[in-house]
């Protein structure tokens, strides 16, 4: 039987979504621009253009990373 | 307008050899009217892990965006090559070069770069088609592993991210001009004050990079324009070539012997 949920994690905070939901769709929740932010899943880089394609699976570790002043 | 002439690195010519950090200003105002006074054609960045909420960057990189100067993105904070790897990836989608200051840290004390994780990094990064700079340590076989993983310039250390205690070893600096001639070489981090910068500079590295040095002096604009200006005295006395240093006096005017034989 296939679970109605799955639980995943965006920067560390759980998240219950639909399966097979994709990073684009996680992404578009958060109601930031896509293309003001980069993502990895599990501590691997996943580009923009592959957000759409990459449904969730229970578990995943997803982070969002934005521009900050450095050195 | 640098009086001297421009560089070579990464592929790309400049005038300055001032590359500048830009965390830790006042405002983002000064941040600007900084950049603007060092003539720094190259800034670097950071990305951050957001917060569960999300956030917005700020006016801070709109600002920078608008001085038109190059991003150099950093890898800070990493502490192997996997996570380096990956973060480099996102600054080159985020920022859109390819450009990329390799940070891989391997002591929490001194932020001393791992040497190890950091060729592994370099390599893999360099295959992918990243320009990499390495903030790496002074040490000679270290910097060549560095090029033989495909690295085209250096970034040694002058001492510790942010102890402004300028060049702890000008001989592993002297001896790294000497060795690797060719290669382009920034001094990065360490730097305190302007007489650090005008040491690097005469020692025959190429550019330094800084940052809190600026960000944290009272006024940061005119410390921006005093840095600019030791960059600039110190690579032209390199050009021009510094005096021997002597042990006693050599007397300077052309007197013939004393002034008055009596």
């Amino acid at each position: 039987m296939n679970p109605t949920t799955i639980t995943v994690t965006l920067n560390g905070e759980p998240r219950t979504l639909a399966p097979r939901t994709t990073l684009a769709a996680l992404i578009a929740a958060t109601g930031q621009p896509p293309q003001a932010l980069s993502t990895a899943v599990n501590g691997e880089f996943v580009a923009r253009e592959a957000r759409a394609a990459r449904a969730l699976r229970q578990g995943d570790a997803v982070f969002t990373f934005q521009p900050i002043t450095g050195g | 307008m640098s009086c001297t002439a421009p560089f070579r690195i990464a592929g790309v010519e400049l005038q300055s050899r001032f590359f500048l950090g830009t965390a830790g200003y006042p405002s983002p105002q000064v941040l600007q009217q900084a950049i603007a006074a060092s003539g720094a054609q190259v800034v670097t960045v950071g990305l951050k892990r957001q917060l569960a909420q999300g956030g917005a960057p700020g006016d801070f990189y709109a600002l920078i965006r608008a001085s038109g100067v190059r991003l150099l993105p950093n890898t800070a904070g990493c502490r192997t090559a996997r996570e380096a790897v990956t973060l480099a990836h996102m600054a080159r989608e985020l920022f859109g070069t390819s450009w990329i200051k390799l940070e891989v840290v391997g002591d929490e004390h001194t932020l001393q770069p791992d040497p190890v994780e950091l060729v592994a990094a370099a390599a893999e990064l360099a295959r992918a088609g990243f320009e990499v700079f390495p903030y790496c340590t002074d040490d000679l076989v270290s910097c060549q592993r560095l090029l033989d993983a495909g690295c085209r310039l250096l970034m040694p250390w002058g001492a510790p991210i942010g102890s402004g205690q300028g060049l702890l070893n000008p001989w592993a600096l002297r001896t790294l001009r000497a060795r690797l001639p060719g290669v382009p070489l920034v001094v990065d981090a360490g730097i305190g004050s302007p007489r650090d910068a005008v040491q690097a500079l005469e020692l025959g590295v190429d550019a330094v990079l800084l940052n809190s040095a600026v960000a944290q002096a009272h006024d940061p604009v005119a410390m921006a324009r005093a840095f600019r200006l030791g960059i600039e005295a110190g690579r032209l006395a390199w050009e021009a070539g510094i005096m021997a240093r002597q042990d006693m006096a050599v007397p300077t005017t052309p007197v013939t012997g004393r002034p008055f034989v009596l």
